[in-house]
């Protein structure tokens, strides 16, 4: 627990030159990039706002290299940043300085689907998308669908425990993935899981899961493939006021019904993504309520009419239903790009992750709306409503001098908001370097203390990822200390921008 | 009495006296043989919070599972992972312990996959949370998850958040005879279409199916699959609780868990195969090594599950890296080596 968080010095150029050279011993040339501007692309991940170069980046495209590597960052107590596709939202993937970063972008290979036992072994490296698009002819799919599936990878969708539109119904990654093959700090290859429903001892598979790169290297994951649903219909409806949606979202649940995806944006989001798919929105309304039901058709028809009546009762204005699969992509198109379609109407903007519990959904967004009065910051909603995990998106210029600041410090109130309320500062994007402090606020220090252990019965000397998720106890000692006073900078030893 | 378990726990590291925790003891079959002084749980009992609308129930681990189930059939809701009780006296603690699911699980998930948060004391007496009572949490590692089939090695489990769900509106049984390799095939083929089925059991040379549903969503699916429709809900909770005839011999029983296409294995004795083919029961008086030889080659492990030999290798055996990997975790929360020393594998 002795990891300091200070600034470390740069590297020089000769350092990278020779650990480059190291590699390059047994890694293709091409596999080691060390020139500064070979490493710029590495230096973030979607939390572009932390940036920072790794000593050098390997891109090595078998199993027996990662190993290799791991076993020689080991013995030289080089730490190791793993990395997906970098989209990660929390700086996950953020480089360290005096460390290497290992990106997994080359293992893109499905290696097996298996049709009767409805499994599919991919490498880590391979896209989210592309394995239901691997497995659509057979009419299976994996469940867990980010926003960001096109391009986030499924090892990186491990580390975080990603979730996705139709979660609520269908399970995060941790309920659709069945075995890893992980490499260790120290290059052992190891199997967790198994091809069966459980295997022997500790569920570590669970353990493994959202782990953000803290515990091992995954090199290869088995995921569950489901039957694609027989039919899909989805139900649009509109409300004046963000509390009456957020009370709708409850009575749907109360009412016994599951939909695979409930879905909510407020105004703000509503208009941006309208500008930006052309859907057809309803931008008067104040929230609009995204309900799909899928399943047999029969199912769908009685559900689709209890769902109607709930929603009339929660005071809903105006219900459109899509008409047929391209109308409903069409709806869910906007939904999706709702980040990317916010980006367009502010220079920057921040997203937030927590999660509540459904019934402070009404509560919890007032609150935020003061913030944003308070701080002088717009804010828009989209989020996944039925599972109770907000994504407030704070919209800002980061050419403005001290905004950032303020954005970050507005994040931080709605996250402890959340906790508030019982909730969580993080429901899918993980700590990463973004959420450490606010880490403090939720857990008490014994708490913490056993979070380190159980990383250290994994990587005793803190090789993996150091720094990230899980705050030391000194680092929680020195933010209650600055709560206090206010105005620091959080990681003042990062470039910004 | 949270308060007094700490206390107990603190006790035992100062005495350096191994403890044995117990809850109903429903399932003290179960597992290796440990020794030590019995921590009673079963007094720490009580709904925490329960609101039907959030599909969330935190509970106190003493709580006997027949109090907490009766309590969510109130609110027309379950658990459901069915697990399985083994007596009037079992509770939450021993449900989270063993990670024992019943007829549902393939279909809905396992204990694992229902556990939103736990609270745990440690080998150092510190009561602790993790996970919480929200359906997403990412915020530091999966904690309350790593106890579900832990057997209490790692702390007692003082509380849990379940996610709970609607109990279907209507169930159907169909049952067809079938012998066990068409069986298997059957209910694999059924498990790639998007049918409501909710439970499967080969035995006897019958097979049954049920199906949990909508009204609506159930008569098709009958339809659509044929066989007789059978008034039987009291099979599916005969499986459940192991009564059914089967279950009553006095050979050693295993759990067997397989890939669930794998067709019926050639191990001597008498099956019965759940879950859609991934979880089989054997009877069979052969050896541990013959029997977990052939379900390792098959993709599968063997557990030992009544009967036999208590005291040795009664889970399948663990490669070396990962045992070691069990051992540092065990140190992690119990380095005195306290809980229920040697139940789940020696030395863990
Ligand atoms: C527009 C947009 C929309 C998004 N929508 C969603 C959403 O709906 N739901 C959601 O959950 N997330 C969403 N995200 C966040 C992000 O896409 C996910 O967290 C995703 O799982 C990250 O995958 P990646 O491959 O990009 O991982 P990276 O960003 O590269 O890495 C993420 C973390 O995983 C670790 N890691 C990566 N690969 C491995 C490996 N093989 N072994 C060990 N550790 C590894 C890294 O060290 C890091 O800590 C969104 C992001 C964007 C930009």
């Amino acid at each position: 627990m002795s990891h300091s968080d200070k600034p470390l010095d740069p590297p020089s150029l000769a350092e990278r030159d020779a650990l480059a050279r190291e590699f390059q011993r047994w890694l293709p040339a091409e596999a080691v990039l060390h020139q500064p501007e070979q490493l710029r692309p590495y230096e973030c991940d979607g939390l572009s706002a932390y940036r920072r170069l790794p000593l050098v980046v390997v891109l090595p495209d078998t199993v027996e290299q990662v190993q290799q590597v791991m076993r020689y960052c080991a013995a030289q107590g080089i730490p190791v940043v793993a990395r997906g596709a970098g989209t990660g939202l929390s700086g996950g993937a953020l480089p360290l300085s005096n460390g290497v970063l290992l990106s997994l972008t080359k293992f893109t290979r499905v290696l097996d689907i298996d049709p009767v036992n409805r499994t599919a072994r991919v490498q880590p490296g391979v896209r989210n998308l592309a394995i239901s698009e691997a497995v659509a002819a057979l009419d299976l799919y994996y469940a867990p669908d980010p926003s960001s599936q096109i391009a986030c990878t499924i090892g990186g969708n491990v580390a975080e425990n990603a979730g996705g539109l139709h979660c609520l119904k269908y399970g995060l990654t941790v309920h659709n993935i069945i075995r890893l093959q992980v490499v260790t700090v120290d290059g052992e290859l190891v199997t967790i899981g198994a091809d069966s429903l459980d295997s022997p001892g500790y569920d570590l598979l669970a353990l493994m899961t959202g782990s953000e790169g803290m515990l091992g290297i995954i090199v290869e994951v088995t995921v569950k493939l489901l039957a694609k649903p027989e039919s899909a219909k989805l139900i649009m409806a509109s409300f004046d006021h963000v509390e009456k949606a957020g009370d709708a979202v409850g009575a749907i649940i109360a009412s016994g019904i599951v939909p695979g995806g409930l879905e909510m944006m407020d105004n703000p989001a509503t208009r941006a993504t309208e500008d930006f798919v052309h859907a057809g929105y309803d931008t008067d309304a104040a929230a609009i309520l995204f309900c799909e039901l899928d399943g047999v058709p029969e199912e769908i028809d009685d559900d689709l009419e209890r769902v109607k009546q709930v929603l009339d009762q929660n005071g809903c204005t105006r219900i459109r239903i899509a008409r047929d699969e391209s109308e409903r992509q069409l709806f869910w198109s906007g939904r999706k790009s709702a980040f990317p379609a916010v980006g367009r109407i502010s220079p920057d903007y921040y997203c937030i992750d927590g999660t509540i519990p459904r019934k402070q959904i009404g509560f919890v967004l007032t609150r935020i709306a003061q913030l944003s009065e308070e701080y002088g910051l717009r804010v828009a909603n989209v989020f996944h409503a039925g599972d109770g995990n907000l994504h407030p998106l704070i919209l800002y210029d980061g050419n403005q001098p001290g905004e950032f600041e303020r954005t970050e410090e507005l994040g931080a109130r709605i996250l402890e908001a959340c906790i508030e309320v019982g909730g969580t500062i993080t429901g899918e994007h993980g700590v990463g370097v973004e959420k450490i402090d606010q880490m403090c606020v939720q857990f008490a220090p014994a708490e913490l203390r056993q979070f380190h252990a159980l990383k250290e019965a994994f990587d005793p000397h803190r090789l993996l990822n150091p720094g990230k998720a899980v705050p030391t106890l000194a680092r929680c000692a020195e933010f209650r200390a600055m709560h206090v006073h206010g105005g620091e900078l959080k990681f003042p030893e990062l470039e910004r921008f | 009495m949270a308060v007094e378990l700490c206390e107990a726990v603190v006790q035992a590291a100062a005495d350096g006296t191994a403890v044995q925790i117990q809850g109903g003891n429903s399932k003290a079959f179960y597992g290796r043989e440990t020794a030590g002084r019995v921590l009673a749980v079963s007094g720490h009992s009580g709904v925490v919070d329960y609101e039907p609308s959030e599909l969330v129930v935190t509970v106190r681990t003493g709580t006997a599972v027949s109090a907490l189930e009766a309590a969510l059939a109130r609110e027309g809701q379950m658990l459901a992972f069915e697990p399985p009780r083994f007596g009037d006296a079992a509770t939450v603690g021993g449900v989270v312990a063993s990670g024992l699911s019943g007829p549902r699980r393939p279909y809905c998930g396992a204990v694992r996959d229902f556990v939103l948060g736990a609270r745990i004391i440690n080998g150092r007496g510190e009561h602790l949370r993790f996970g919480g009572q929200v359906m997403k949490n990412v915020a530091g590692y999966d904690v309350s998850r790593l106890m579900v089939g832990a057997l209490g090695t790692l702390g007692v489990i003082t509380e849990v958040s379940f996610k709970v769900l609607p109990v279907p509106v209507r169930d159907a049984t169909l049952r067809m005879a079938l012998p066990a390799d068409l069986a298997i095939q059957r209910m694999n083929e059924w498990a790639a279409r998007p049918l409501p089925i909710s439970g499967t059991c080969h035995t006897n040379g019958e097979l049954y199916v049920r199906l949990s549903g909508s009204e609506s969503g159930v008569a098709a699916a009958v339809n659509r699959l044929g066989g007789d429709a059978v008034d039987d809900a009291a099979f599916w909770e005969s499986l459940r609780e192991q009564r059914l005839d089967f279950f009553t011999a006095q050979t050693p029983l295993w759990r067997v868990s397989v890939p669930p296409a794998v067709p019926p294995l050639a191990i001597e004795g008498e099956w019965l195969t759940e879950w859609g083919g991934a979880q089989r029961w054997l009877k069979s008086p052969l050896a541990v090594e013959t029997i977990r030889e052939q379900v390792a080659a098959a993709g599968g492990h063997a557990i030992l599950f009544r009967g036999g030999d208590r005291s040795g290798p009664v889970f399948h055996p663990l490669p070396q890296p990962l045992l070691a990997l069990h051992q540092r975790l065990k140190n992690a929360f119990d380095p005195g080596r306290l809980f229920n020393p040697g139940r789940l594998y020696e030395g863990v």
